[in-house]
C-alpha cells in the first residue's frame, strides 16, 4: 500500500498541521504530550498502524486550524523525535518542521522522580533532562540522575 | 570551580592521589601536628536535615587546617522555614564561604547547588542519592587496612535497598575490579537497576540472603542498619534483623585480616562483642571521616599538601 494512499485515509486539511512518521502505536502518546484532548476544539485526525514503506506501519495526526510551536516540537521530540511536522496553508505545505531532539532537553518536562530538587517548582533554575540514548529514548535528570519514567513525562510537562 | 557531587566526579587516579594525602594529615587530624592550611578560609555547612557525623567531622576537618566554619544551623529556625528556596539560600552562602558541604532531602539537591554557586560543593548526602565524602573515607578505611583496593572481595549486607552509603560505594568499588556480595533480605535487596548498572561494568556480583556464609573469603564486610520501619509487621522485621547481627562467635572462620565497617549509629546488627575483635574497624572509619574531608577540602580549595608534613605540635 501507498503512502499516498495512507494519507488519504483522512482527507486533506485546509490549514493546520500534520504530524507524519510517528512510530506505530504512539499517536495517543503523541497527542497527550501535545496537551490536545476532549477539551481541543479543532477537528483532530488520527489514524493508526498504516502501513509505511519507511517504518514498515506507522501513525499519522492532522489538527487543524493549529500550527505546532517551537515548544510544541520540544515536546514532540520526546515521543516522536523522527516524525516529520508540516505546517499546512490553503491546503498546501507551507513550512516543514524540524524535530530537534539534542543532548540535552531543557525546560520542556520536569523529572518524574518524586524526590527530586526540581519538584519545588519555585525553584528558579531549569528543568533539564540529558538523553543517554536515543533508539529507545532514555533520559535521565541532570540533578538527580536518575532514568525517567517515559510514560509519565506527559504529565510532567511544564 | 568543581565540587564533588558524585563518585564519578572523580578519575580512579585521583581517588588514590586524595586517599595519599588523607593518609599524610593523619598526624594533623589526630592533632600531634598543627597544620593551618586552610586559615582565611571558611566553610560553609549546610544540612538541611540531621547530620551527626558527617557534620562535625567536616567541622573538624576545617579546624584542624586552620580554617572556619558557619553553620545553617537547625532548618527550624532558619530562612528555609520561611518557603526560601534552596537556590536562595546557596546565593547567600556563597557570598559568605569559601566552600559548602550540603546535606539535603531531595536527591539532585547538590548538583542543583552546584549548578547556582560560584564555591565549590561538597555534598555530604542527597535523599537517596549519593554521599562521596562517605565514599572516600569508606575507602580510605580499606586501603588502610589491605594497602590497596584492587580486587577485594567486599560482603555489603543489610538495608541494601535504601541505603546510599552502600550504593555509592559499590560503584567505587567496582572501579577497582573488587568482587561484591551482597547479603540482605529480600525486602531490602540491592536495586536491581544498581545491580545490573554494576554488572555492565563487568562487575562480579553476587545476591544472597546468608550474612554468616558469604563471610569466609571476604576481605570486607560491611554492615548497614535494618530500619524496624521497612517492616510491615513487627514479626517479619525480628526475623530479617536477627539474620543480620553480627556476633564475635560469627568471626571465628574468616580471614585474618578481614574488616568489620559500618556507617554508623548501629542499633542491634553489630553486637558489642565485636568491637574487641581485630577485624571491628568501624570507630576509626568513622575518625577516617575527618582525614578523608581533610583532603577533599585541600583539593576542591587548590591548596596543595606537602609531600612530607611536619609542623609544630599545638
Amino acid at each position: 500500500m501507498s503512502n499516498e494512499h495512507s494519507m488519504r485515509r483522512v482527507t486533506a486539511i485546509r490549514n493546520g498541521t500534520v504530524i507524519d512518521h510517528i512510530p506505530s502505536g504512539q499517536a495517543m502518546r503523541v497527542l497527550e504530550m501535545l496537551g490536545i484532548g476532549a477539551s481541543t476544539a479543532v477537528p483532530v485526525s488520527l489514524v493508526m498502524n498504516v502501513p509505511s514503506k519507511k517504518m514498515g506501519s506507522k501513525d499519522i495526526i492532522k489538527v487543524e486550524d493549529r500550527e505546532l510551536n517551537q515548544s510544541e516540537l520540544d515536546r514532540l521530540a520526546l515521543v516522536a523525535p523522527d516524525a516529520h511536522v508540516a505546517i499546512i496553508r490553503a491546503y498546501s505545505v507551507a513550512e516543514k518542521l524540524t524535530i530537534n531532539l539534542g543532548q540535552e532537553v531543557v525546560n520542556v518536562v520536569r523529572c518524574t522522580f518524586s524526590n527530586c530538587i526540581t519538584t519545588n517548582l519555585r525553584e528558579p533554575q531549569p528543568h533539564r533532562l540529558k538523553v543517554v540514548q536515543r533508539d529507545p529514548l532514555q533520559l535521565r535528570c541532570h540533578y538527580c540522575g536518575r532514568p525517567q519514567n517515559l510514560s509519565e513525562l506527559a504529565n510532567n510537562v511544564l | 570551580m568543581a565540587g564533588l557531587i558524585t563518585m564519578d566526579d572523580l578519575t580512579n587516579e585521583q581517588i588514590i592521589d586524595i586517599l595519599g594525602d588523607a593518609e599524610r594529615l593523619l598526624p594533623v587530624a589526630r592533632g600531634e601536628i598543627y597544620l593551618p592550611l586552610l586559615q582565611g578560609r571558611i566553610l560553609g555547612n549546610l544540612f538541611f536535615e540531621p547530620s551527626t557525623r558527617t557534620r562535625m567531622s567536616f567541622e573538624t576537618a576545617m579546624k584542624r587546617l586552620g580554617g572556619d566554619v558557619i553553620n545553617l544551623g537547625d532548618v527550624k529556625t532558619s530562612s528555609v522555614v520561611k518557603g526560601e528556596t534552596l537556590y536562595d539560600t546557596i546565593q547567600m552562602v556563597d557570598g559568605y564561604t569559601d566552600i559548602i558541604a550540603m546535606r539535603h532531602p531531595r536527591q539532585g539537591a547538590a548538583q542543583y547547588a552546584q549548578d547556582a554557586a560560584q564555591v565549590p560543593i561538597l555534598n555530604g548526602g542527597d535523599g537517596a542519592g549519593h554521599h562521596p565524602t562517605q565514599t572516600m573515607l569508606d575507602l580510605f578505611t580499606i586501603k588502610q587496612a589491605h594497602g590497596h583496593l584492587d580486587g577485594l572481595r567486599v560482603v555489603l549486607a543489610g538495608d541494601l535497598r535504601y541505603g546510599r552509603t552502600v550504593h555509592s560505594l559499590s560503584h567505587a568499588l567496582v572501579r577497582f575490579g573488587c568482587d561484591l556480595i551482597f547479603a540482605s533480605p529480600d525486602l531490602l535487596k540491592m536495586p536491581e537497576e544498581i545491580v545490573s548498572d554494576l554488572r555492565s561494568h563487568g562487575a562480579n556480583v553476587t545476591e544472597t540472603e546468608d550474612l554468616y556464609g558469604s563471610m569466609a573469603e571476604a576481605d570486607v564486610v560491611y554492615m548497614t542498619r535494618i530500619q524496624k520501619e521497612r517492616f510491615a509487621d513487627e514479626d517479619e522485621y525480628a526475623r530479617c534483623a536477627g539474620a543480620y547481627k553480627l556476633h564475635a562467635r560469627h568471626l571465628s572462620e574468616v580471614k585474618q585480616d578481614m574488616i568489620v565497617m559500618h556507617p554508623l549509629p548501629r542499633v542491634d546488627e553489630i553486637d558489642p562483642s565485636v568491637d574487641k575483635t581485630r577485624h571491628a574497624r568501624y570507630f576509626e572509619q568513622a575518625f577516617n571521616g575527618v582525614v578523608a574531608r581533610m583532603a577533599l577540602l585541600c583539593r576542591l580549595l587548590g591548596v596543595p599538601i606537602p609531600a612530607k608534613i611536619e609542623g609544630g605540635a599545638l
